[in-house]
């Protein structure tokens, strides 16, 4: 919104200059957000906040001015001559609710023709495109005061009658902006005997406009609901300066000075006669109570005390009238342009604001009850530190993904947003593994070849009527390992490229952060993983994470042409498990001994089964059962491979002997062979 | 010029000692040199020969020369430097045979300006560092955290937050609404929460005053993507009520907050503003970090506060009393204040950030610095 502070000066004599004005003003809550030009030229840009309608224009903010200097404000007094016989023009208003007061008043036998000089110019110095003195009459009262009135040409108004009624169906009204509206019958509108000829608080009718032909006019200055003007206005599309305020609150009691202030202009431009007394229909009286002030709630909200003179003072520029009462109490009865004042804490926001904010000093409250955290903030911790030791680095997608996504990638029932910002992002993530698809990809086709991101963030499906949100943490790894890091390539460093193990190895690592009694892994992983590079990981009974290499079919359709390994942990159900306990075990005093066995295999015999068989021979002795090397080739034969696999035992109370070592060996190598291995020279 | 065994003429203890301090020295330092097998054999023989070595010279020009009187102090000093020579020159022979000769050690040089090989380190994301840090500071002030989810419903991010139906200050907020909601109740319809203060509502629903919470957590707006809108960005939402909090603490405490994250040079200014939600409602300034709130910086305007010295950063106010009647709290016997901070726009300020977008597409040359 424009200003200009030249024009302030038409009801205040400002003190100071111009930037420290606009300084000031913003300090007491109508901010000046820019300044253009110079001396009377001067423009402000002004951010005034939705509920204050009444400093929206010229003599609202100088009443802020006069309140923030304590000066004199000047009222505007339209100086008007005496009226000539008695307006024929009859007002019904249908609908009182909606719109309580309607003032009108008829000139007759006026020039329409450019504005005279001072008006255009002040006009157009806050962006306003002159069109005609009657036209710029009510643009000029709107910029002066605030208050939308309208102008017909009243020779085009069927009837000489105007009736404040539901549009009915089928109904259309061309708008003053030449558009054809079809009339809903929840809107409200300005008819005359026969047809709509406005609509109510928004815009005016293009057939009943001022044009140069007009001769006798019919001015307008109505108040109108609020809600109804808004809804209007969001369903025609049409936002004017106009419904702007008429949503937000206009002035009850301005219709009547209004409408006086625009015949003064139109007189003194164009000439004409002023046709019977000014009609004013109120259908409803506005009700504005007054609020009780005590200047110990005052106190108790702010924390400084104020004096009763300052209080006094601020208010009663601002238009209040103060009344007191007993002790600290007083009435204060509200201006009638001041609908967002109806408690005594709008009251005590007034006082605050123009006292200063920054005058009031800077206190820290006492405070003795407990700090808490979040009741995962410590396993959130330990996965996002696991996963940044890891060489993670942490990212941050969008949360809305493609329809087409959500169907790949889930099977869950989606929530559609019903104003998507594109296709692309229409649908809340069900899964966050196409976007961190996506991140990766973007970091291919920008040269980054080695990339390991991790994004910790909510998946949401629907649940009947409810939005259902789950935590997750998904990580997406893609390039090479370089002496198991995949940056700060140096000389000397081997690089290989990265794989599944690399990938397990760290979803082993932050599983190994929980406490649980079995943990183990399966292929039954969803389809856009591949089916022969992806595991799953189940947690005493549920599935806690899911990961692997990304189907080849998967990657192509994103374009991506290196191995990408993505993993999901389902928190939800990680979490039901604490952080693992950590007990201490005494350190081993005597040696350990390894027994090496190489054996052949079918491809069909997991390491997995022979592990279980091993370890379930229950050789307490037995610490650890790995595997050291595998092999693959001719020699080994088609559909087998060669493993080689190291045990280690050792005793908490006693060096180990040969015999007993040479005993188990021989068990071990026998279960091997049960599994079908046959042991290589 | 190598060492040889002076011959004597004097016999007294303090030419001796003087005698003894000089071999000894040429005995390390020929040790100091040796490098190699034949080196040593070289040295050995040198000191030790029968013929001819330093010690045979010892016994020859000092012991047989000296006079009757001194035989028996000259005897014990060529003893103790016999066996000095005779250790050195095997600790001689270890050391080259351990291996850490001087030419092996040249060997294995290294060239130690090439570049490390390092372990990556993960970065953390820098809106999640910076609202860490933000949690850090109310933390320390007491403060709890609590979160909520990112669909609400119409009446927690806006009706029980004093944004009536129908209300203008909806349309300040270019909600995101999920679809399919019409035929609910207009409370009951979802949408992504436009800010993070339906978290305050469901907080004061569970727990009674005193309360001092922040709140942190992702909020959605309909904006599209450029360098300085985002539909998606992150608040840090800020909750105190109690029977005595006054707006003075509200600005102390915020003063104290953006000293910690800003230093303590940091001035802060407080000008009004409205938010359904708090009454008195205020906008926070900081000075520009910039140009230390002076408006130039190197003699021409200050881009970052467009020349003003002031940077605004965020919103705050007293708890709007409407707000308590929908957690059923005594409107006259407590007060508490409310405050919210962009995080995104914390961030950008702290790393000079001049593009939001960088935040979310995950680009590791951006995320790595900061590493």
């Amino acid at each position: 919104m424009k200003i200009s502070p030249s024009w302030l000066r038409d009801f205040v004599d400002l003190p100071v200059d111009y930037r420290r004005l606009a300084d000031e003003l913003t300090l007491a809550g109508v901010a000046v957000e820019g300044i253009s030009g110079d001396g009377e030229n001067t423009v402000y840009e002004m951010e005034i906040t939705t509920n204050r309608p009444d400093a929206m224009n010229h003599y609202g903010v100088a009443r802020e001015a006069s309140a923030l200097y304590d000066l004199p404000l000047r009222p505007i007094e339209p100086k008007l001559p005496a009226a000539q016989g008695k307006s024929e023009v009859t007002i019904e208003i249908q609908e009182p609710e909606l719109c309580p007061r309607f003032t009108a008043r008829e000139i007759r036998g006026a020039h329409v023709k450019p504005s005279p000089a001072q008006i255009a110019a002040r006009l157009q110095l806050i962006d306003q495109r002159p069109i005609s003195n009657a036209v710029d009459a009510t643009n000029y009262v709107l910029w002066e005061s605030g208050k939308p009135t309208h102008v017909f040409d009243l020779d085009l108004l069927e009837g000489r009658r105007l009736v404040i009624r539901k549009a009915r169906a089928g109904e259309t009204l061309k708008t003053l902006d030449g558009v054809e509206c079809k009339l809903a019958t929840e809107d409200l509108v300005v008819a005359d005997a026969v047809k709509p000829v406005g609509l109510a608080g928004v815009m005016g009718g293009f057939d009943t406009m001022i044009t140069e032909k007009t001769k006798n006019i019919l001015i307008e200055s109505a108040w109108w609901d609020p809600v109804t003007v808004r809804r209007m206005s969001k369903r025609h599309g049409i936002h004017t300066d106009a419904s702007h305020r008429f949503e937000r609150g206009a002035d009850f009691e301005s219709t009547v000075p209004s409408t006086n202030r625009v015949a003064e202009l139109i007189l003194n431009s164009g000439g004409g006669t002023l046709v019977g007394d000014v009609i004013d229909v109120i259908a409803r009286k506005m009700d504005q109570a007054p609020v009780e002030l005590d200047l110990r709630e005052v106190d108790r909200i702010l924390g400084e005390r104020l004096s009763t003179v300052e209080i006094s003072r601020i208010l009663s520029r601002l238009g209040f009238a103060l009344m007191a009462g007993n002790e600290d109490r007083y009435l204060v009865h509200i201006p009638s342009w001041r609908l967002d004042i109806e408690r005594e804490i709008d009251i005590i926001e007034e006082i605050a604001r123009l006292h200063g904010y920054d005058k009031f000093p800077n206190t820290l409250p006492a405070y003795a009850g407990e700090v808490r955290d979040l009741p995962d903030a410590h396993k959130d911790g330990r996965i996002r530190s696991t996963l940044l030791a890891l060489g993670y680095d942490e990212a941050i997608s969008l949360t809305f993904i493609s329809k087409d996504d959500a169907r790949r990638f889930s099977k869950v029932a989606e929530l559609d947003l019903a104003n998507p910002l594109s296709d692309e992002a229409s649908v809340m993530r069900t899964s966050l593994v196409p976007s961190m698809l996506n991140l990766l990809a973007y970091n291919l086709n920008r040269g980054s070849e080695n990339v390991r991101l991790f994004e910790a963030g909510k998946a949401f499906e629907a649940a009947g009527e409810k939005a259902v949100e789950r935590k997750q943490i998904v990580f997406g790894a893609t390039g090479i390992v370089d002496s198991g890091v995949v940056r700060g390539l140096s000389a000397g460093a081997e690089a290989r490229p990265l794989s599944f193990f690399d990938l397990k190895g760290d979803v082993e690592d932050l599983l190994g952060q929980f406490g649980y009694w079995e943990l183990g892994y399966d292929a039954q992983t969803a389809g856009y993983y591949h089916p022969g590079r992806s595991a799953r990981a189940v947690m005493d009974g549920a599935m806690v994470a899911q990961f692997g290499q990304i189907h080849p079919d998967v990657a192509a359709a994103r374009k991506l042409k290196q191995d990408v390994f993505i993993a999901e942990l389902y928190l939800d159900r990680l979490y039901q498990h604490d952080l693992r306990a950590v007990r201490y075990e005494a350190l081993p005093r005597f040696p350990a001994v390894e027994r090496d066995f190489s054996f052949v295999f079918a491809d069909a015999v997991e390491f997995e089964t022979i592990r279980q068989r091993v370890m379930g021979l229950g050789i307490a002795e037995l610490r650890s059962f790995v595997p050291i090397e595998i092999f693959r080739g001719e020699k080994v034969g088609a559909v087998k491979y060669s493993i080689l696999l190291r045990a280690k035992f050792q005793s908490a109370d006693r060096t180990l002997r040969d015999d007993e070592v040479a005993a188990w060996a021989g068990q071990i190598a026998k279960a091997l062979e049960e599994l079908g291995g046959v042991q290589r020279a | 010029m190598p060492y040889s065994v002076p011959r004597l003429s004097d016999f007294s203890p303090a030419v001796l000692d003087e005698a003894a301090r000089e071999l000894l020295s040429a005995l390390d330092q020929e040790s100091a040199a040796v490098d190699s097998e034949s080196d040593w054999k070289l040295y050995r023989d040198r000191w030790m020969a029968r013929k001819n070595g330093a010690l045979t010279q010892l016994n020859d020009l000092w012991l047989k020369a000296a006079p009757g009187q001194n035989k028996r102090d000259v005897g014990q000093r060529v003893n103790e430097l016999k066996i000095k020579v005779e250790q050195t020159v095997e600790a001689t022979l270890s050391r080259i045979q351990s291996g850490t000769s001087s030419s092996r050690l040249a060997a294995e040089r290294l060239d130690i300006t090439l570049p490390g090989i390092r372990r990556s380190i993960g970065a953390e994301h820098p809106v999640i560092k910076t609202m860490n840090e933000i949690i850090g500071v109310f933390r320390n002030l007491g403060y709890s955290v609590e979160e909520g989810p990112e669909i609400e419903t119409d009446y927690y991010n806006f009706e029980a937050l004093n944004f009536p139906p129908n209300h203008p200050a909806r349309d300040t907020q270019d909600t995101l609404f999920i679809a399919g909601q019409d035929t609910k109740a207009l409370r009951d319809r979802l949408l992504l929460r436009t800010h993070t203060s339906p978290v305050q509502i469901r907080t004061m629903q569970k727990m009674k005053p005193p309360v001092r919470v922040v709140c942190p957590g992702k909020v959605h707006r309909n904006d599209a993507p450029d360098a300085t809108h985002s539909p998606i960005f992150h608040q840090v939402e800020g909750l105190a009520v109690d029977t005595s909090i006054t707006f003075c603490d509200l600005k102390g405490t915020l003063d104290h907050a953006m000293k910690a994250l800003f230093g303590s040079n940091v001035k802060t200014r407080f000008y009004p503003s409205f938010f359904p939600f708090t009454e008195p409602s205020a906008d926070v300034q900081i000075s520009c970090i910039f140009c230390d709130g002076k408006g130039t910086r190197d003699g021409a305007p200050c881009r970052n506060c467009k020349a003003s010295g002031w940077i605004e950063l965020l919103g705050c106010g007293m708890v709007d009393p409407n707000v308590y009647g929908f957690v059923d709290y005594d409107t006259a016997k407590v007060s508490g204040f409310a405050f919210g901070m962009g995080v995104e726009r914390i961030a950008i300020l702290k790393y000079g950030v001049d593009d939001i977008q960088l935040f979310f597409n995950g680009d590791v040359r951006f995320l790595q610095q900061f590493a």
